[in-house]
């Protein structure tokens, strides 16, 4: 099963849950399978167009699926896919 | 750089430096000649000013507007509480003054702006990000492109830290990815709460910050291998770290295949802020003068605060908890024969319970505290803690 890590800005909406494991063959099946579990999550992940949003970044181990196939990209039982959210703090 | 001399005093203070034989002499006379711009002088300012100070960096300057305030010690170890109420920079320069009489440091006691970004950019070798706020990162970012210097990057929220080497020179003589390939814009307002909202460990900061000095001297002295090209990840909560590719997006606006940028924006229009939410309607108000003429007078009135109860437990003012998640499953406890007066922090979330109780149940008798209970602190009661 994939391993899909949720950033703490998103947790809000995963009910505080950080990993979701799920059986899927692509990033796009995982990501759409969180999506649906957890629909307040969907807009913060997908344009209405269907394409990411441009402040995260999805990562299948440590490389980014825009050097792969994107949301495509395959995924082995074992891979750990990551979303990256842009954040700011720093004071 | 042979030119760069170092006197008794120096040489005893930096000779656990000048014993690494990777790092030796040569390495300190670099950061000795080297000029660092660290924006922001807060959670993440405050390890780096320190440290890079340490180590001596011949030139720091130090960008902030701000005053210090009793909250930011938590975290901003730069300060102590005779710093309370001072300009930031100076209270800064200072602290390093003590620390290290060997170098200069250069006050910029002013917002980062697109007006000012560029020429304060460009008076310096390299840069270090401390910022809070997306359009100041983009801002950060931009001005280094297009000024050509390096731009040491960390952020953190919470339990969480990010930390990356943008725009560096390397070895081919191009330039490393840079903030705009990684997010190439930011999420819309609100998403992302700041560090004073959505509050932050107070040693996170001290980790990012440290690990953004190391970059910054590894950066001067060329020692090691930067986290140009990769961006590190720290999660404190499961003590997990894991080091991301970043790559060139041919896409990037300011140095990309087909760039379209070549100068400063308006960073706050880009980052969706004083955009007017069009589809947020206003509620009616009123203030904490009000309110408190209010109870003076005995006039009949309920108070429903829509905080969260640690929040509660740090000040409150004698309202009924009911945490905006559940205001609309508590009607019950929020009647609709009297004013209801619905206070939050600083009246946003209390504004959108309006909002919510109005669309959903059809309430007509609630009223928003403006400027929440941070306001009756400031005007009505001292005595009450802020946060």
């Amino acid at each position: 099963m994939a391993q899909l890590i949720i950033p703490t800005p998103l947790r809000k909406f995963t009910d505080g849950q950080g990993i979701f494991t799920q059986e899927a063959t692509s990033v796009k099946e995982l990501l759409h399978a969180l999506a649906s579990q957890h629909p307040g999550l969907k807009p913060h992940l997908f344009e209405d167009s269907g394409s990411l949003r441009s402040f995260i970044r999805v990562y299948v181990g440590d490389e980014d699926i825009h050097a792969l196939d994107g949301e495509d990209t395959a995924l082995q039982p074992n891979d750990e896919v990551s979303i990256i959210p842009a954040i700011a703090g720093g004071a | 750089m042979e030119q760069i001399q170092f006197s008794k005093e120096e040489l005893e203070r930096y000779s656990r430096h000048l014993i690494i034989p990777e790092f030796n002499i040569e390495g300190q006379r670099k950061l000795k000649a080297a000029s660092v711009l660290v924006i922001g002088s807060g959670g993440l300012g405050s390890p780096l000013l320190l440290y890079l100070a340490a180590a001596g960096v011949g030139r720091i300057g130090v960008v902030d507007f701000d005053t210090v305030d009793a909250s930011n010690l938590q975290r901003q170890v730069l300060f102590g509480i005779q710093s309370v109420g001072k300009s930031k920079a100076m209270a800064a320069k200072e602290r390093l003054a003590s620390l290290n009489p060997h170098i200069t440091i250069d006050v910029h006691n002013t917002k980062f702006t697109s007006a000012n970004a560029r020429d304060l950019v460009r008076q310096y070798d390299v840069v270090a990000d401390g910022t809070d706020n997306f359009p100041t990162r983009y801002l950060v970012n931009d001005a280094c492109v297009l000024e050509g210097k390096v731009n040491v990057y960390a952020s953190i929220y919470r339990f969480e830290g990010q930390a990356s080497v943008f725009n560096e020179l390397l070895s081919d003589g191009t330039r490393g990815p840079n903030y705009r390939d990684l997010f190439p814009s930011p999420p819309p307002p609100g998403l992302v709460p700041s560090c004073a909202e959505g509050g932050v460990i107070g040693v996170l900061p001290g980790i990012l910050g440290s690990l953004q000095a190391l970059e910054v001297i590894k950066v001067i002295t060329g020692v090691g291998d930067t986290l140009s090209g990769r961006l590190f990840l720290f999660d404190a909560t499961g003590f997990t770290t894991r080091t991301m590719k970043v790559r060139k997006d041919p896409r990037n606006p300011l140095n990309g295949e087909n760039p379209t940028q070549t100068q400063l924006i308006d960073y706050d229009q880009f980052c969706g802020i004083g955009v007017p939410a069009s589809q947020e309607r206003e509620v009616e108000a009123i203030d904490v003068h009000e309110l408190h003429s209010w109870r003076e007078s005995g006039k009949e009135h309920v108070l429903i605060d829509v905080r969260e109860p640690y929040e509660f437990g740090i000040a409150e003012m004698g309202g009924d908890l009911i945490p905006l998640a559940t205001v609309l499953e508590s009607t019950t406890r929020i009647p609709k024969d009297v004013p209801v007066v619905v206070q939050c922090r600083s009246g946003a979330r209390s504004a959108k319970a309006i909002r919510q109780l109005e669309d959903v149940h059809g309430y007509t008798n609630l009223v928003n505290l403006t400027g929440g209970i941070l306001a009756w602190q400031e005007h009505i009661d001292p005595s009450l803690a802020r946060y």
